[in-house]
């Protein structure tokens, strides 16, 4: 009969310290809740992605094609040899740690693996056996190991633990970027096989019907007119929706985020009636329905070809120049790799806001501009006339999206328009270790905000919420708002879990809230229907006493 | 002299030698960074286990309301029940109290004669154990609640507009 364990026992670092391990020989715990289903065979199909087949994770036998590692290695050659960043990051790393503990995945899991440096060894390790002398003739000792499928289930259990979001990179002293590594791990991973579910089926629907969640034309035309209803129900103003109408001066494209998901569609709201306020002369497509793009999680390839079609719809409806909603990733996707893939975009005119004459220098090239610049520079002209009263139930803290800020500098155009659509007193930043080009991940980025990992996900984002949490018990925020469509999706959640008091908000939906129209209905409610502090109530007063 | 007594004066040694047993009950590496870095945003698991630590011990020291107790319990288990542990091994930080304080009062305890007050404070710290199994399994069943509310948020914009509330649904 075994010995009834003491508490003690019951924890290995405690009852006995294991004999030190080198990292290469811990493997991973592919334990539920911390991973990723892998892709079903029928999205593989759709989109013609190779050695499509049922996978398990728990299984040993994972499938992989017979050649694997002939696949891989030359995979990793071809990119060495396409991408010299690649090359520069496997030699240049000195090991120094200082991106060590940067990840959220680490702080949240406490896997050692989860620090970046030990992540990009997974690769580095391989490269160095195959491709480096030094590792090809001393192998371990050298930090270089064989390439075994083991090292490949490693790979897809932590290179779909990174969200590709750079913290880690703003703390290297040589900049190396995990994110790059991290998307090309991935790439390798899809060639033999190996993709995850969640980010598959959106990548599939995405390519054959628009958007992620598979909406057909009809279907995304509905679901706004049904968001310019709720608006007119609300506030009396009718915001018609203009459709693929040709000659538009603007094409605007949003996540499907937003206007299909809660809290998005409250955003999709406060865009219609930014438009309408302005007399935005702008156009939706419904090819163009989706300006997320999944594929650049699982390829720089699957990128572009859902990337295609927005510039595709600019073309085809004569528009001068694109507008793009909150979104995180969209943002980079467009903004470093768009005008790579399709350019020279000279059917488009740089980007001119038609209202303020503001030319957008820095969309010169790629021809898109951000949401939350065109709405701070409508702000800086006056353009907008804004009730922040209207926000005053709302205290607000604001959420760096990595894509937007450490990605692409977007930083102040949010608090710009925050700081204007809310009454003085109501916005609080969180600490400066966590916000702006340091701020914590929502940690279900890049495609693995899937619902079997949620453990992993909770983990992730724990530093992000802990931060949230401070300023929720301080100064009694109760709003977090973000400009990306990833986090409205993944951030209730995530807070539900941590901080529950604490709800989840669009910028433009409190532009909406903010906004006065000469021919509005008497305002008592915000756009999702919740009482607003300080109106209706001396009507309601004068009701009471009679 | 009392136990209680004891408690108060060698608090700091005996939560911090518990505070580094729990942080050991991690892989060498993170146990070394949790137990060095102070910043309570940058080490926010630490943090928060350091906070709920020094609450439950404050909770065995005097008198203190269940909800508070089960905060600071919840501090620590909302954390824990999310990582690569088992359930045991979740919650055995608890009772790795009854070690220290056995290792940190041993002298005391003999010389004094306080074997008795030590069982009864080795009871209340199975109170704790107890208590935290709730505060786990609340923290396992909200993990199986925020999964469905995620999955009816995601076509919660669609639902509204067939006039479906979410409770409708279900």
């Amino acid at each position: 009969m075994a010995k009834t364990p003491t508490p003690a026992e019951l924890l290995p670092g405690l009852s006995y310290k294991p004999p030190e391990k080198g990292w290469m020989d811990v493997k991973p715990d592919f334990r539920p809740g911390t991973y990723c289903n892998p892709a079903s065979p029928k999205w593989m199909d759709w989109i013609s992605y190779p050695y499509a087949q049922p996978r398990s994770i728990p299984d040993d036998n994972w499938g992989l094609p017979q050649d694997w590692k002939e696949i891989v290695l030359q995979g990793m050659e071809d990119r060495l040899e396409r991408f010299r960043s690649l090359k520069v990051f496997f030699d240049i790393c000195v090991r120094c740690g200082a991106c060590a503990d940067k990840c959220h995945f680490f702080l949240g899991t406490g896997d050692p693996k989860n620090m970046p440096v030990l992540r990009a060894e997974l690769l580095r390790s391989v490269y160095r056996r195959y491709f480096k002398t030094i590792g090809r003739a001393l192998g371990e000792i050298a930090g270089a190991r064989d390439l075994t499928e083991d090292v490949i289930k490693e790979w897809f259990f932590y290179l779909y633990q990174c969200t590709i979001c750079r913290r880690c990179s703003l703390f290297c002293p040589y900049g190396i970027d995990m994110a790059e590594m991290t998307l090309l791990g991935r790439e390798l991973l899809a060639s033999v096989g190996l993709n995850i579910d969640w980010a598959m089926a959106s990548v599939a629907q995405c390519y054959d019907k628009g958007s992620h969640i598979g909406a057909p034309p009809q279907a995304f035309k509905d679901m706004i007119d049904f968001l310019a209803e709720e608006n007119e129900r609300i506030t009396g103003i009718t915001t018609p929706v203009s459709y693929n109408r040709k000659g538009a001066e603007v094409l605007f494209v949003m996540p499907s985020g937003d206007y299909f998901a809660d809290p998005g569609t409250f955003t999709m709201m406060g865009y219609l009636l930014l438009f309408e306020h302005i007399g935005l002369d702008y156009t939706l497509s419904t090819y163009a329905a989706e300006g997320g793009n999944f594929g650049w999680f699982i390829s720089h390839e699957m990128g572009k070809r859902l990337n295609a079609k927005i510039y595709a719809e600019a073309k085809r409806l004569g528009v001068k120049w694109i507008l793009g909603g909150e979104c995180g990733h969209m943002w980079r996707v467009c903004n470093q790799y768009m005008s790579t893939w399709w350019g020279p975009v000279d059917f488009l005119e740089k980007p001119v806001s038609p209202i303020t004459g503001t030319r957008f220098e820095n969309a010169a090239v790629h021809k898109m501009v951000h949401i939350s610049e065109f709405t701070a520079d409508l702000i800086h002209h006056g353009k907008l006339n804004l009730d922040p009263q209207r926000n005053a139930h709302i205290k607000l803290t604001f959420h760096d999206s990595c894509n937007t800020a450490r990605g692409m500098g977007i930083l102040e155009e949010p608090r710009y328009i925050i700081n204007n659509v809310l009454p003085e007193g109501n916005f609080v930043e969180m600490p400066p270790n966590t916000i702006r080009e340091k701020a914590f991940c929502c940690g279900s980025s890049s495609g693995i905000n899937a619902n079997e990992n949620m453990e992993l996900r909770m983990q992730g984002g724990f530093p992000r919420a802990n931060a949230v949490r401070f300023v929720a018990d301080k100064y009694g925020v109760n709003h977090l708002g973000c400009i990306c469509a990833l986090d409205r999706a993944t951030l209730p959640t995530l807070l539900q879990y941590w901080v529950p008091e604490v709800e989840v908000t669009g910028i433009t939906e409190l532009v909406g809230n903010a906004l006065i129209f000469p021919d509005e209905m008497e305002r008592t409610t915000d756009l999702r229907d919740r009482d607003l502090v300080g109106f209706g109530e001396a009507e309601e007063a004068g009701e009471e006493e009679e | 002299m009392q136990l209680a007594t004891l408690l108060s004066q060698k608090k700091a040694a005996i939560l911090g030698r518990w505070l580094t047993m729990i942080y050991e009950s991690y892989p060498p590496e993170t146990a070394i960074f949790l137990q060095k870095e102070k910043n309570r945003f940058d080490n926010p698991a630490g943090y928060r286990i350091s906070e709920g630590l020094e609450g439950l011990y404050g909770a065995l020291l005097q008198e203190m309301e269940r909800d508070q107790v089960l905060t600071c319990l919840d501090e620590i288990i909302r954390i824990r029940a999310l990582q690569n542990f088992a359930p045991s091994q979740a919650m055995a930080f608890i009772f790795l109290l009854k070690n220290v304080i056995r290792q940190e009062l041993a002298e005391e305890i003999r010389k004094e004669n306080l074997a008795a007050d030590l069982l009864d404070l080795e009871s209340r710290i199975d109170g704790l154990a107890l208590l935290g199994f709730d505060v786990f399994t609340k923290r396992r069943e909200k993990i199986y609640e925020i999964k469905a509310d995620e999955a009816k948020r995601r076509i919660s914009g669609l639902m509204r507009k067939t006039g479906l509330s979410e409770d409708g649904l279900l």
